[in-house]
């Protein structure tokens, strides 16, 4: 049962996004303006710093999923949707896991531009170790979109939401944030700093739990009225 | 609690009348002089928001769970006071710096991660400022994430080697000096838990008003 209303729910909001593809392509466009707003900021005669690229890469990522939240609930408002699905007869915390999967693979497609993308733009070696890499990504996606889903599911019904996402998710996820630049940046150090890019996945694996264990029980009394 | 407020109050300001004198008397660390005495002051700050937290933490847990009004006005309170300790902290750690280090701010991970938790109740008072109907709850979740951060800062400069001092200093700290700092620090929390309750009563005034004004309008 569990499993299957989050997987309706991930079916429903795929099958929605296929046919305009609108927060997809938006959310793309805004990530590749966001790395070459922050290229101009940092590179200096033809070359980017050393470390650049993992803190473009991430801003990227933490900049458009911030839009990709905003919009994916905006939709589920306009069309008093969100409402239809707290009433189903369904467990609340299925329907989080549900968009907190269809955000996470919105991210994903993000980041599989994102990232290879900023490999080439700052030649930066991004696929010296692909399974940490993948290891980096996956932990600070998942903090992130964690704490994303579920105060952008709140803020649905707060006036002013708009300003109240920003406000509320970067404090909040910053750690994850942190562990993510650093975790990348070790990987792009020469040599590759292998135990450092290590305690990061774990740092962020441990976030994660936090986030995500904190996000279930929490997310049903701030969804009911 | 009632009872004891006005003379817990006067206790509280005897201690912070009495408190200079004894971290005047403490013996001088022996490289950094003069300047390691602000210590007095900003390691209690941070205890003092520590519990401050926690209250609006656990508050929040069962405002949220539950939807007793009264926890609502402890998380607030909690949040307000953790606010204030938090700036106490964030003024008197750059003083020592500058002396310490030569710079006001290093982005080492202690300083960033408790900015950030300073950051995290300054958005939880703007949030109920601004939200609008229904902010309580909001505000409430961002204070469990907040809390649940929190242990994270404290024990951040044990994971990793940090420009700031470690956890181990109070414990090893000598007699002479851990007396003063002792007692520092029970002043700092005994002021925190009385302007929590204090603002708690204030809300609980508040609360009572405005039962009142609905009650008159009903009337007319």
């Amino acid at each position: 049962m569990f499993m299957r209303t989050a997987w309706l729910v991930l079916r429903k909001d795929f099958a929605i996004e296929v046919k305009s593809l609108e927060v997809l392509t938006t959310t793309l466009f805004f990530a590749i303006s966001c790395v070459l707003i922050f290229a101009f900021a940092f590179v200096k005669n033809g070359q980017a710093p050393e470390d650049a690229a993992a803190g473009i890469l991430w801003i990227a990522i933490a900049f458009s999923g911030t839009l990709a939240l905003g919009r994916t609930f905006e939709r589920e408002r306009y069309g008093e949707t969100l409402r239809a699905l707290l009433l189903a007869p369904a467990p609340r915390p299925a329907l989080y896991v549900g968009k907190l999967l269809g955000m996470l693979a919105l991210l994903g497609v993000a980041e599989l531009l994102l990232v290879p993308l900023i490999a080439f733009l700052f030649q930066a070696a991004l696929f010296s170790r692909p399974l940490l890499l993948v290891g980096i990504l996956g932990g600070g996606t998942i903090g992130f979109a964690a704490v994303g889903t579920l105060f952008a599911a709140m803020l649905v019904r707060a006036r002013s939401r708009d300003v109240l996402l920003p406000i509320l998710l970067y404090p909040i996820t910053i750690p994850v944030i942190i562990g993510g630049v650093r975790g990348t940046a070790a990987l792009l150090a020469s040599p590759v700093d292998e135990p450092s890019a290590v305690m990061w996945i774990g740092i962020l694996t441990a976030f994660d739990v936090v986030f995500v264990t904190l996000s279930l029980w929490t997310f049903e009394p701030l969804m009911t009225e | 609690m009632k009872k004891a407020f006005a003379p817990l109050l006067v206790v509280v300001a005897i201690m912070f009348v009495v408190a200079p004198f004894l971290i005047a008397n403490a013996p001088y660390e022996s490289t950094m002089g003069l300047i390691q005495k602000i210590f007095y002051y900003h390691v209690p700050s941070w205890f003092a928001m520590y519990i401050a937290i926690g209250v609006c933490g656990v508050a929040s847990a069962v405002y949220l769970f539950k939807g007793t009004l009264i926890a609502d006005a402890y998380a607030t309170a909690g949040a307000e006071v953790a606010v204030v300790f938090g700036l106490c902290g964030l003024i008197t750690g750059p003083l020592w710096g500058r002396v310490a280090w030569g710079v006001w701010w290093q982005w080492d991970v202690r300083l960033t991660t408790a900015l950030l938790l300073e950051l995290i109740f300054v958005a939880y008072l703007m949030v109920r400022q601004f939200g609008g109907p229904g902010a309580e709850k909001l505000a409430a979740a961002t204070a469990i994430f907040g809390t649940a951060t929190a242990p994270f800062v404290y024990k951040s400069v044990d994971i990793w080697r940090t420009v700031h001092p470690n956890t181990n200093v109070i414990p090893t700290l000598k007699p002479s000096m851990g007396g003063p700092f002792a007692f520092s620090s029970l002043a700092f929390i005994l002021l925190s838990t009385l302007l929590v309750t204090a603002r708690v009563h204030l809300a609980k005034r508040q609360m009572m008003l405005d039962e009142l004004y609905l009650a008159h309008e009903e009337e007319s």
